[in-house]
């Protein structure tokens, strides 16, 4: 507990030590609360993600993960607290919310990709509408991305002709195009068959690799544990856990974690 | 449309309440006998052999394919010519609205009976239970359970499908209004009016359907 | 009572030409009522979806009004009861110098008439769509009035071909009551070759087989079309 305090302080407080520079939080969450009416979804959710770090949240369902990764890009608004993504907050008035969700990418469990448009035409319809990209360096941003993850030759295809697991990774090949400054998953190999999943982890894994920001809801463990930095656990609308991936998978220091990750990992 | 005479209105309220008696009348039995015809067309579309079958598609997919105001003619002419005498307008329009509305009942039931898992059928069969049997009991009363909003829904429709008995001059509620409205000279009054009453009654009866499907949904 | 039977009648001037004006007329109710009511009723339907509370009472208020009265008698208060209504000058210019009041007021009644269902099926055609498509538009940054316009408004109208030929079916059908103003289309024109003939066997039943042709027509062009843009990889079309 001792070294994420630490970390948690460092990121808050301005530069403790001269020597490393430490970057400004890309996403900083501060007493973060919502509520459907009388029913608390968060309550008082504090976290924050450096530039380049990869944050898994993990929790049983209905801990509201999803709600706080949603929360992020104001997909879900909430009723107190603050969010802020590189010096913008996502709950004032005035900010350009449509603006800033494009500079963050999102990955959706049930992809969402666009049924009546190409694989080409998903990824590239942002990009010309919103960032007002020609359709040529569109289309060949859209190309790139696409043999990166591995589905050069699907370009004319639409989605419905793909699996769940390519789907995805155009999908993900989507976010990427916007160049965003961070990523945010939710749940993303939830809705895979078992096979497939790997293949979007890989990606997942290289993303991380190349210093992506990624705030990551998911069930798979071991993507946590040797990919991401930190893992934040939840629990009834609460934060329990915040740390190391490594410390809290060798000792998490509440009952509830431990409980969770004996069920989870005993797949 | 201001001078609302009150003696005209005590004087043309009997007249109005018996086009609107007749609105009623054809409603209901309209939808009795439409709705039999329909169910036994959807049966025979399902269960019955090629011939059959074919026969009761046609005869849906014909009727829904013309006007109402047209079968409405067909059978102001055809029915007296067929018994030999002339006969009222309320006969003959009552017999084109139950032609007409069955081939819309039919296929609402027909879906219905299309939703029912197929194994119930198989079920009560394997019971012993003779195909007739079969569907009387176990198939339909799933199915118009099932549609019953959709069947309500199409009998609002019929409610308002009544008005066009205008054009062979039977006196509903729609064609009493327009007969007083021209008598007394009060147009935008009347038919005003008229706009209100079917407001009121159509509105309530909708969303007492909606209320009935909500509560069917809920448990 | 017997009947005399005489099927020359359907192809002997006049009645043939009455049967065609009859056609026409037909045709062009319902072709202009069918674009008034596309354009209003995909309005009120994407209305009905919107995020603003006003613009959800608005379009409910619509439909509401227009599904619960009769078609005829909709008919009756555009062609007597607006004139009166309007300010004077307006009012009589329609009585009066209007041309061919009667189709206007046929078109606008069916029109508006037939867009609160067409609302009502474009409501339910984007509503079926669910709501991770309109989040994942709104995740890369799309305002709300283009992820209608590339999005939801696409896939909605693959959804809402099927109810929208039989509503444009209904349209065909309902043109039928224009003769209750004085329009003699198809069906007026077969009443009127009817009374003046006696030979109303043979008159409905070119009528009727008119309607059939057209229906036919109708449903498999736009069964054609539904081929055309369907989504390519999803459930073929029988």
């Amino acid at each position: 507990m001792t070294i994420s305090a630490v970390r948690l302080a460092s990121n808050m407080a301005s530069p403790i030590v001269p020597a490393a520079v430490e970057q400004p939080a890309t996403i900083e969450i501060a007493r973060l609360s919502k509520n459907y009416g009388a029913i608390e979804v968060l309550n008082d959710c504090s976290m924050s993600i450096r530039k380049g770090e990869a944050v898994v949240v993990c929790g049983p369902s209905g801990s509201g993960k999803s709600t706080l990764l949603k929360c992020v890009n104001g997909l879900e608004t909430f009723q107190s607290g603050s969010i802020v993504v590189d010096s913008v907050s996502v709950g004032d008035r005035n900010t350009d919310l449509t603006r800033l969700r494009s500079r963050i990418g999102m990955v959706f469990q049930h992809f969402e990709l666009y049924p009546h448009l190409s694989v080409l035409e998903n990824i590239t319809l942002a990009q010309v509408k919103v960032l007002r990209r020609s359709k040529a360096e569109a289309g060949e941003k859209a190309m790139t991305l696409l043999r990166r993850v591995g589905l050069g030759d699907k370009a004319g295809c639409h989605p419905a002709q793909l699996s769940g697991g390519q789907q995805q990774r155009v999908a993900i090949a989507r976010a990427l195009a916007m160049d965003p400054i961070a990523m945010l998953f939710d749940e993303p190999t939830s809705a895979l068959d078992p096979e497939m999943i790997k293949d979007v982890l890989d990606v997942m894994t290289e993303l991380a690799g190349d210093g992506m920001t990624m705030m990551v809801v998911t069930h798979e463990m071991g993507f946590a544990r040797h990919v991401a930095d930190r893992v934040v656990f939840m629990d009834g609308g609460r934060i329990l856990e915040d740390a190391p991936s490594s410390v809290f998978f060798a000792q998490p220091s509440t009952e509830r974690a431990r409980v969770f990750l004996s069920k989870i990992l005993r797949q | 449309m201001s001078d609302v005479d009150p003696d005209l209105i005590k004087a043309v309220a009997p007249f109005l309440w018996n086009g609107l008696l007749t609105s009623f009348g054809l409603l209901l039995l309209a939808m009795a006998g439409g709705g039999l015809l329909g169910t036994v067309l959807a049966v025979m579309r399902i269960a019955g052999p090629r011939p059959v079958a074919g026969l009761a598609a046609g005869y849906v997919n014909g009727l829904r394919s013309v006007p109402l105001i047209m079968v409405i003619f067909w059978f102001y002419l055809l029915v007296p010519l067929v018994i030999g005498r002339p006969i009222g307008a309320f006969t003959s329009a009552l017999v084109a609205f139950v032609i007409f509305e069955a081939a819309y009942y039919a296929e609402i039931i027909r879906a219905g009976i299309q939703s029912v898992p197929k194994q119930q059928l198989a079920a009560a069969l394997a019971s012993g239970l003779g195909p007739l049997q079969a569907y009387r009991f176990v198939i339909l009363p799933q199915a118009v359970r099932k549609m019953l909003p959709i069947l309500l829904s199409q009998s609002i429709a019929l409610f308002q499908d009544t008005s066009l008995v205008y054009v062979v001059g039977l006196h509903d509620f729609m064609t009493a209004v327009s007969v007083t409205a021209n008598r007394e000279g009060h147009l935008v009054g009347f038919y005003l009016f008229a706009v209100a009453v079917y407001f009121a009654l159509c509105f309530v009866a909708s969303q007492s359907i909606q209320l009935l499907n909500r509560q069917s949904v809920s448990p | 009572m017997t009947y005399r039977w005489d099927w020359s009648v359907l192809v002997s001037e006049p009645y043939l030409g009455w049967l065609l004006t009859g056609l026409g007329w037909t045709l062009l109710v319902a072709g202009a009522a069918w674009v008034l009511a596309l354009a209003v009723g995909v309005t009120v339907g994407v209305l009905r979806t919107l995020p603003n509370r006003a613009a959800r009472t608005f379009g409910t208020a619509y439909v509401e009004t227009f599904r619960n009265v009769p078609l005829l008698l909709q008919l009756f208060v555009w062609y007597f009861v607006l004139p009166e209504l309007l300010p004077a000058p307006v009012g009589n210019w329609i009585k009066r110098d209007l041309p061919l009041p009667e189709y206007w007021t046929a078109v606008i009644g069916l029109g508006l008439f037939t867009a609160a269902r067409v609302a009502e099926q474009t409501r339910a055609g984007i509503q079926a769509i669910g709501r991770g498509q309109a989040m994942a538009a709104a995740a890369s940054g799309m305002t709300l009035a283009q992820s209608y316009r590339y999005i939801l408004l696409p896939i909605a109208a693959r959804n809402v071909l099927p109810p929208l030929t039989s509503e444009f079916l209904n349209v065909v059908k309902n043109s039928s009551l224009a003769l209750t103003i004085g329009l003699l289309e198809l069906t007026g024109q077969s009443r009127q070759i009817e009374s003046a003939t006696f030979h109303g066997i043979e008159a409905f039943t070119a009528a009727t087989l008119t309607y059939v042709v057209l229906t036919t027509v109708v449903i498999v062009a736009l069964r054609a079309v539904e081929r055309l843009v369907a989504i390519p990889g999803l459930m073929a079309r029988a």
